[in-house]
């Protein structure tokens, strides 16, 4: 075996955990838990950015992880909390494969992932190129909790894994995006969150219940 | 073979069918401590096993020689499953004839055997835990085999002693890997020795069973070998896991006498504190309805799968 500085090794520990939890978020149904999964996968992601930052010497990776603890960890699922709590949305129904088709499916995703990052990895220069085929696996299982899953809660807190995914992604591959970009997407991402708030309370007023199920239909029914 | 490997192996043999009810009593009182109850003494499986070896055994009419041989072969299996674990030592003379996944087939001998006399007498009961014990015996057996799987590449071997001593001789290195396939392993170390969230080992309601459902026709020597040998199960898959995943401490070959010497309450400690976190697992965990069990065994297999995966992934 190749020896691997410690603090690398710590950061591929890191990403094994991100994996870990984007399964945990798969599998699991109660939404407060869901956001508690979501705010430990930022805090994981935080660590990572920074034990790679100081490995590397890349200022603006602090900024980064700064950016990732204040809104990943902290702002997004304290108002996702305060959402659930308005909402009284706590459990998500039934999803729609049961939960081992699911995993055995979510590992398929992991070894196509894997092989995906492959070539990339072997283009890449950077330290944690490895873990490549973390961030696109824990991409395309943030997609496919997405998919599986029938309520808008879940679905957002798809979509905000989706995104740490990404960033992890982009760390791994080039030492993260620049730094603007990095900004404009951590303000995109608050936007639409809080924007989807905003719909939310829309789509139970006009349904009365946050189930998405009910917006495949194009007109009302007879 | 030197003496020292020798009198390893025989040592090792000696403690493990000594020590495996003393286990089991620290395991239940344990669960009492926690759960508040005034515990049991630690030697209650003893006594169990020493008031059933004094009776007389009844056996069913219909009942064959399987059923009456079934027990010494469960418990022979078991003594020899825990003649291969390197629990003190790494040389040992018998690891030559078996590697790890030798010690798996092994283990399925036994489930084998017990699950055929289950079904040997014609009870309904006995059939259906024998069903029950085989369906998560074939979900836990491949999750259990991957956990194998990933140690074996980390250290380029299958035998279990030489995975011993390759990891415990490493300087300090983080596996995620097997920090994948530990969560797997207990869940396997849960499902197959019945403890709660798959089966419930205190008790003797019928319709929620598995491991008694097979044995509520043996009495007497029979069951006290049955039970004794359900204590060296517990007892070979927790050195197992603490072969695999906290070898420090173990005897090696360079260390000689010595090694050995500090290994045994090296090992002793360790058990101490299995013995312990088991109990804490079988507290805050309530028992699964049985067809939610291979739930529990697929995500045991995923976790090492997963281990696997990231293991070749990342080299670590």
């Amino acid at each position: 075996m190749v020896h691997i500085p410690l603090l690398l090794q710590l950061v591929n520990a890191c990403a094994a955990g991100l994996l870990l939890l984007s399964f945990a978020m798969l599998s699991q149904r109660r939404v407060v838990t869901l956001v508690y999964l979501l705010a430990t996968q930022g805090a994981l992601l935080c660590l990572a950015t920074f034990l790679l930052a100081w490995r590397t010497n890349q200022h603006h990776l602090y900024i980064s992880a700064a950016l990732t603890l204040s809104l990943k960890v902290l702002f997004l699922p304290w108002l996702l909390h305060r959402l659930i709590r308005r909402l009284g949305v706590y459990w998500d129904t039934e999803p729609l494969l049961n939960s081992s088709v699911t995993m055995l499916l979510g590992l398929l995703i992991v070894v196509f992932a894997f092989g995906l990052a492959q070539p990339i990895a072997a283009l890449s220069s950077t330290a944690a190129r490895s873990t490549i085929g973390i961030a696109i696996a824990v991409i395309l299982l943030a997609f496919m909790m997405m998919i599986t899953r029938r309520k808008a809660m879940s679905q957002v807190i798809g979509f905000l894994s989706m995104e740490n995914g990404l960033f992890f992604g982009a760390m791994s591959a080039t030492y993260g995006m620049p730094l603007v970009v990095e900004l404009g997407v951590a303000l995109d991402v608050l936007v639409a969150m809080l924007v989807l708030g905003v719909f939310f309370f829309q789509i139970r007023e006009q349904f009365d219940s946050l189930d998405l199920h009910h917006l495949e239909s194009l007109k009302e029914k007879p | 073979m030197s003496p020292l490997s020798l009198s390893t192996q025989g040592l090792e043999i000696i403690a493990a069918i000594l020590a495996a009810p003393l286990f089991v009593g620290w395991v239940n009182q344990c669960r009492a401590w926690l759960q508040n109850r005034s515990a049991p003494s630690v030697l209650q499986p003893y006594r169990g096993i020493r008031k059933l070896f004094h009776k007389d055994a009844v056996l069913a009419e219909r009942a064959s020689a399987l059923f009456r041989i079934t027990p010494y072969m469960v418990f022979g299996a078991m003594v020899l499953a825990a003649a291969i674990i390197p629990s003190m030592g790494t040389r040992l003379p018998l690891t030559i004839a078996a590697d790890s996944i030798a010690l798996v087939g092994l283990l399925a001998t036994a489930r084998m055997f017990m699950s055929l006399a289950a079904m040997d007498v014609g009870t309904a009961f006995g059939t259906l835990g024998a069903r029950r014990e085989m369906m998560v015996g074939f979900l836990a057996e491949p999750a259990l085999l991957m956990v194998i799987f990933v140690a074996a590449l980390i250290s380029q071997t299958t035998s279990l002693a030489a995975i011993a001593e390759h990891l415990s001789g490493q300087t300090l290195a983080l596996y995620p890997s097997l920090a994948f396939t530990a969560v797997a392993f207990t869940l396997v170390l849960l499902a197959e020795n019945a403890r709660i969230p798959v089966d419930n080992p205190a008790t003797h309601l019928e319709l929620t069973m598995i491991h008694e459902a097979m044995l509520l026709e043996y009495s007497a020597r029979h069951l006290a070998l049955m039970e004794w040998a359900a204590a060296l199960k517990l007892f070979n898959y927790v050195c197992i896991g603490i072969a695999l995943f906290v070898p420090w401490g173990v005897a090696t070959e360079s260390q000689g006498p010595v090694g050995l010497l500090i290994s045994v309450p090296v090992l002793g400690l360790k058990l101490l504190g299995a013995g312990a976190g088991l109990a804490l697992i079988e507290t805050v965990s309530a028992k699964l309805r049985v067809f939610r069990a291979p739930e529990l065994m697929a995500t045991a297999f995923l976790f090492a799968v997963l281990g696997l995966l990231v293991h070749l992934l990342l080299g670590a």
